[in-house]
């Protein structure tokens, strides 16, 4: 496991005691979203996530399906960082990560536990599970004692069916039919209590995730842009990027081109190519040199 | 960003309206305060014959929006309630409740010059009364970027702007509040002309700077609306609406455009 360095602990804490603030982090601001909901045709099961022997029931049930989504705005303080970022994360193949909190954190931590967690897959042979991943991300965050403010939404299916979990950055962690985080949590929400159901088609879970992103969008100052959706079924993963768009920027109403010449130039030097050996070590490559090895 | 999600109501939302927050040390210490900040931003540009005053319409607290159409921009000195015969345009950025209350005592107070002289202030002389209303409160500050718009008696475009204890200049443009420090390199540039040279004028040094001119009406118009646009889109607390005042010799014209809403 790999650690941080805290090398320049004690001249930080100083310089922290002597009134230096701490730089700012870039916040994902953000309204995340998920929810898991039956996949369609006949419906006779609510939110319980159907056991694959359930499928033995003589009914055509299709089993229950997970999805993420969110928002696309990054912020620094109240200067808008980022317009149109991407806060679906990787995991494995039919697991994904919505994350909110500290953009960094987000991005480190769901790396970290992705790659954990295809090693672990692949020491046991089997396809990782999303309780697997909950928990490394939970102990992993306990650990840091929410130094690491890293706030997630788990969702996925795997053998045991579908999963939708929470994890916050100081370790706990939920596990319901539906959830949101971050600083447009209660707007999104409000939506989930008033409209979802067990019984949903695809099409009418992506609509519901996408007005509860919405609300936050447009009532929550943290969150802004565009709408991002991953649909999980057993079959496949469907990362349905900025599905919506409804903040696209309003044309300037002139042109800011400069006439060429406006900005002074008060010094001018030209270096050939062939003379940039004077100021720098060349070393010609061939073009098709050995090319570094990687998986396709 | 521990603090974007803490038990402790204080520490949430982008920033503060005063510079000391909460300290989060063993103890705590509890205060009131009397100061928020509200969001928003305001321009104000003169021109030759004309004064364009503008504001968005977007009331905040925190990451919530309390209102999408509280305006910032006040017709002062009007003889009646409606102002409909106003000369006189106050814009007030950052806590709005300050805002108001120096909105209605500078108003009374240009009704009361009215009654006891029998005519309107002028631009200059409702600009310096201003300053000693805010001065007046030099330890319990009106928390706010004011800036006023009118006519002087040249019949020349002018606007003052204001810190919130009264320091005052009178400027050819000035933009204000949230959004303040990035539409006004803006405004530098495309107002005044700053770090333009003219194409071909000289070598180095000896390159003339672009010829400083008035801009008409339009081409101010169109600036507003793009600075705002361009800070609804990199600002949190910044867009809705765009509410404009268009002050001449014939009085003010109202002019209320959309921003962005997310």
């Amino acid at each position: 496991m790999p650690g941080f360095d805290f090398s320049n602990y004690n001249r930080n804490a100083a310089l922290h005691a002597q009134g230096m603030p701490l730089p700012k982090a870039t916040s994902t601001g953000t309204t995340i979203v998920g929810c898991i909901f039956d996949g369609g045709v006949v419906v006779r099961f609510s939110a319980i996530p159907l056991r694959p022997s359930m499928n033995l029931f003589p009914h055509p049930i299709k089993p229950p399906l997970s999805m993420i989504a969110a928002d696309t705005r990054a912020t620094s303080g109240p200067i808008v960082a980022d317009k149109n970022c991407e806060k679906l994360h990787y995991i494995a193949p039919q697991i994904w990560c919505a994350g909110a909190g500290t953009a960094a954190d987000t991005e480190f931590t769901t790396a970290l536990i992705s790659s954990q967690l295809e090693l672990h897959a692949m020491s046991t042979g089997r396809k990782p599970r999303v309780v697997t991943c909950m928990t490394m991300l939970k102990q992993h965050l306990f650990r840091y004692q929410g130094h690491i403010g890293a706030y997630l939404v788990v969702a996925g299916v795997d053998p045991t069916g579908t999963h939708l979990f929470t994890v916050h950055a100081h370790g706990s962690t939920d596990k319901l039919p539906y959830v949101t985080m971050g600083s447009g949590s209660l707007a999104a929400m409000s939506v989930f209590e008033s409209k979802w159901k067990a019984e949903l088609t695809q099409e009418e879970a992506v609509e519901l995730a996408s007005e509860a992103i919405l609300a936050g969008i447009w009532n929550d100052l943290g969150s802004g842009s565009n709408v991002d959706v991953a649909v999980i079924t057993p079959e496949k993963t469907t990362l349905k990027r900025n599905l919506i768009k409804p903040n696209e920027k309003v044309p300037k109403q002139q042109s800011y081109k400069f006439a060429r010449g406006t900005t002074a130039v008060l010094n001018e030097k030209i270096i050939k190519k062939s003379e940039i050996g004077r100021y720098v070590s060349v070393q010609e490559v061939p073009l098709e040199s050995d090319k570094m090895e990687v998986d396709s | 960003m521990a603090a974007m999600f803490s038990q402790n109501p204080l520490m949430n939302g982008p920033h503060y309206a005063t510079t000391d927050a909460p300290k989060t040390n063993n103890y705590r210490e509890h205060r009131f305060y009397p100061y928020t900040d509200n969001g928003g931003t305001t321009l104000a540009i003169s021109g030759a014959d004309f004064t364009v005053m503008a504001g968005d319409t977007r009331h905040t607290a925190g990451y919530s929006i309390n209102s999408r159409t509280e305006p910032k921009l006040f017709k002062i000195g009007g003889t009646t309630a409606d102002q409909h015969d106003a000369t006189i345009v106050l814009s007030v950025c950052g806590f709005a409740a300050d805002g108001n209350a120096l909105r209605d005592q500078l108003d009374t107070i240009c009704k009361i010059y009215r009654y006891r002289h029998g005519k309107a202030m002028t631009a200059n002389a409702c600009a310096k009364r201003l300053s000693t209303i805010l001065y007046g409160k030099r330890f319990f500050p009106y928390y706010v970027h004011a800036m006023l718009g009118g006519i002087d008696e040249e019949g020349k475009g002018v606007v003052y702007s204001y810190d919130p204890v009264g320091s005052y200049e009178r400027e050819t443009c000035r933009a204000g509040g949230a959004g303040g420090s990035l539409i006004m390199p803006f405004l530098d540039n495309q107002v005044n002309f700053k770090n333009q040279y003219a194409p071909g004028s000289g070598v180095g040094h000896d390159l003339q700077e672009r010829e400083r001119r008035p801009l008409l009406l339009n081409e101010v118009e169109t600036l507003v609306k793009d600075a705002f646009d361009g800070a609804a889109e990199r600002h949190i607390e910044v867009g809705d609406a765009l509410q404009m005042f268009i002050l001449t010799k014939d009085g003010i014209e109202e002019k209320i455009l959309p921003l962005k809403k997310d």
